[in-house]
């Protein structure tokens, strides 16, 4: 007996794509994830990003279908999906290790899908379409060649052809580009990224890579131990990061812990371990300081200067100068990473632009430099 | 090296008698003592023999029936175990490789007397049940007890060949097949089924090859019925003949190609 696939209408103009209602998802004690609300709107690339075990992964299940929450409801297209199988449900997924089935030509499994519905549509129909999925990951000619003849990055387009050939309301991608190295993961993020403006359909990545979830979403839900940190655009969550683990998870920074021994209108003092106090602007996402609570003092190597030794922070127009001696220089092309040791601060990261390296020249490893920045430059965090 | 000499006295000790089979099959004088020159007149003799070629057709008979049976329940009980947890599985896991090990002649015995014990206890019910004036049916040890008895030996031997298969099997293109809007039925047909058939088809020829070689369990529970392997028997208590010889020749070949092929079939990486 065939089973008539009834798919739930996705179609309320107006409500989000995903909707997430205080989702509590528990396997015996372990919590997976706790207590989430999120929405994900239409045509949006969102993308969750986050360590091993920090619930991302579940979080896309939940929408697959392959896992119902524990408590909370998830809505597709402002319809709750509880119950509803991941037959049912008008989302394709595209599979950490992309789950091609073996037995199938390149063909067969990118018309998979079409086959799967009710009424089937006539062969023709599915060839046409097939064929044109093809193109789009610029496969032409590679249907009849079986899956093991391919490689990764042949079997990663395929995925994603079999994925959106249904042409769901989400596709969902989990960790696509982890089992593909380095260069070709670049080329695939472009790709990506200028497919879903074709498509235009909404896409939700889980990763753990922050520079990947960086260079393709518009929005990005950073997690931890099940719960949302911090969810904002790119650009917010590195300008603005919500706390300690949120700047230290995106982008690369250099960390001065301590406690809050002031707070003004604009700045949060805060002092070291060896008495020294540093002054950085609150995170525009901090819930809120008060004085005598653990706080970091975050700055991005970008944003600091290096000069020659014995520079004071008037000539290097900065609000602090350190001493300090470089420890290790790693050229980068555009930039030229430094590591540098200082007094009591331990070591400091320093990204400085060619533009600046050709005008006063290279510093040496083992070179005494002098080093600052302003005070606008450095981020108030709470330690999360 | 003392070792080494031991190993290869126990293989000789176990194939030269098999060899010497084959040889003498091939021999073109009656006497097993003297090899007199190559001839395959006993392969044609055998073939032409009525007693054999009935023993053969019984044998074909059984081993397919019983090898069918136990591939097909063996499938279904490997899915099913495959989707019990707990106390319940590992019992039944337990309960799988004790079939296995269990000597033939107990299970010979064992199914001989429970095949009795029920026959006994059924036949008078079914005689009275039945209208006076037709003769009841009467059960009584045949093709269908020997049939049963090697379905059940045999099928634990394909419940551990798929279970193997479904434990090396990506349960991520269940899901992807799911994902892809395929109802579980479907998704059972089209992926799940092609996915482990290369064991199923392992699982028939191994059944086949048990059954169709089997003496212990057949010679309690064949009844009137003779399998070659009982035909071999006898006969061998009139003398050793070139004609056993052949017959013995001839099933060791199409074992050993049975199982030869259950084996490629069982290393093929999946889909290949």
């Amino acid at each position: 007996m065939e089973l008539n696939v009834s798919m739930i209408n996705s179609d309320k103009s107006g409500s989000p794509d995903i909707q997430f209602d205080q989702v509590t998802k528990r396997y015996g004690d372990v919590v997976a994830l706790d207590n989430v609300s999120l929405s994900v709107e239409r045509g949006e690339f969102f993308s969750f990003l986050g360590p091993s075990g920090c619930g991302k992964t579940t979080s896309l299940r939940l929408i697959a279908g392959f896992e119902q929450p524990t408590q909370g409801n998830v809505q597709i297209g402002g319809v709750s999906v509880i119950g509803v199988p991941p037959h049912r449900r008008p989302v394709n997924m595209v599979f950490q290790h992309y789950a091609l089935f073996p037995h199938m030509n390149v063909s067969d499994n990118i018309g998979y899908g079409l086959r799967q519905r009710s009424p089937k549509p006539p062969k023709s129909e599915t060839y046409r379409q097939v064929d044109e999925l093809l193109e789009m990951v610029q496969m032409s000619g590679y249907g009849k060649r079986r899956i093991w003849e391919l490689s990764g990055g042949q079997q990663q387009r395929v995925a994603l052809a079999r994925a959106l050939i249904n042409k769901p309301t989400v596709l969902l991608l989990d960790e696509p580009l982890a089992a593909l190295d380095r260069k070709l993961r670049r080329d695939m993020q472009i790709e990506l990224q200028t497919l879903q403006r074709d498509v235009g359909i909404t896409f939700i990545l889980v990763t753990h890579d922050q520079e990947e979830a960086l260079s393709m979403s518009d929005r990005i839900c950073i997690m931890r131990e099940g719960c949302v940190v911090q969810m904002g655009s790119p650009r917010d969550l590195y300008d603005q990061p919500s706390n300690l683990y949120v700047a230290d998870f995106v982008g690369k920074s250099n960390f001065i812990t301590g406690s809050v021994t002031n707070i003004n209108g604009r700045y949060v003092t805060v002092e070291d371990a060896n008495g020294r106090t540093f002054v950085g602007a609150p995170s525009a996402s901090a819930s809120g300081f008060s004085v005598g609570v653990a706080a970091s003092i975050a700055i991005r190597p970008e944003l600091i200067v290096v000069s020659s030794h014995n520079s004071c922070a008037v000539d290097m127009a900065t609000d602090v100068a350190l001493n300090g001696r470089i420890k290790n220089r790693i050229f980068l092309g555009e930039h030229t990473e430094y590591l540098i040791e200082t007094d009591g601060l331990g070591d400091i990261l320093v990204l400085s632009p060619k533009h600046i390296e050709s005008k006063r020249g290279a510093f040496e490893p083992g070179e005494a430099v002098a080093l600052g920045w302003k005070n606008a430059a450095a981020l108030a965090l709470e330690d999360s | 090296m003392a070792m080494r000499l031991y190993s290869v006295a126990v293989y000789l000790f176990l194939y030269v008698p098999i060899g010497i089979i084959v040889l003498f099959s091939f021999n073109s004088g009656r006497h097993a003592s003297s090899f007199e020159g190559l001839s395959v007149k006993w392969y044609g003799k055998a073939l032409s023999n009525p007693f054999v070629l009935e023993a053969l057709t019984t044998s074909l008979i059984i081993a397919l029936s019983a090898a069918l049976l136990s591939s097909l329940m063996g499938t279904a009980a490997a899915l099913a175990l495959q989707r019990i947890r707990g106390p319940l599985r590992a019992m039944f896991d337990g309960l799988i490789y004790v079939a296995i090990m269990i000597p033939g002649i107990v299970i010979g015995i064992a199914t001989l007397i429970a095949l009795v014990t029920v026959f006994d206890l059924l036949n008078p019910v079914l005689g009275a049940l039945w209208p006076a004036d037709a003769a009841p049916p009467k059960l009584s040890l045949g093709y269908a007890s020997v049939i049963a008895a090697h379905t059940l030996f045999t099928m634990s031997l394909v419940i551990v060949l798929i279970r193997a298969r479904i434990a090396g099997m990506d349960r991520a293109l269940i899901e992807a097949s799911e994902d892809l809007y395929a109802s579980p039925w479907r998704t059972f047909l089209q992926i799940t089924l092609p996915q482990l058939f290369p064991a199923i088809l392992a699982g028939f020829l191994l059944s086949f090859t048990f059954s169709f070689d089997d003496f212990i369990i057949s010679f309690f529970v064949a009844g009137p019925n003779t399998t070659l392997p009982i035909y071999v028997f006898s006969s061998i208590r009139r003398g050793i003949t070139p004609e056993v010889n052949a017959i013995g020749t001839m099933v060791l070949g199409a074992s050993l190609t049975l199982l030869i092929i259950a084996q490629v079939l069982l290393r093929r990486r999946e889909g290949r």
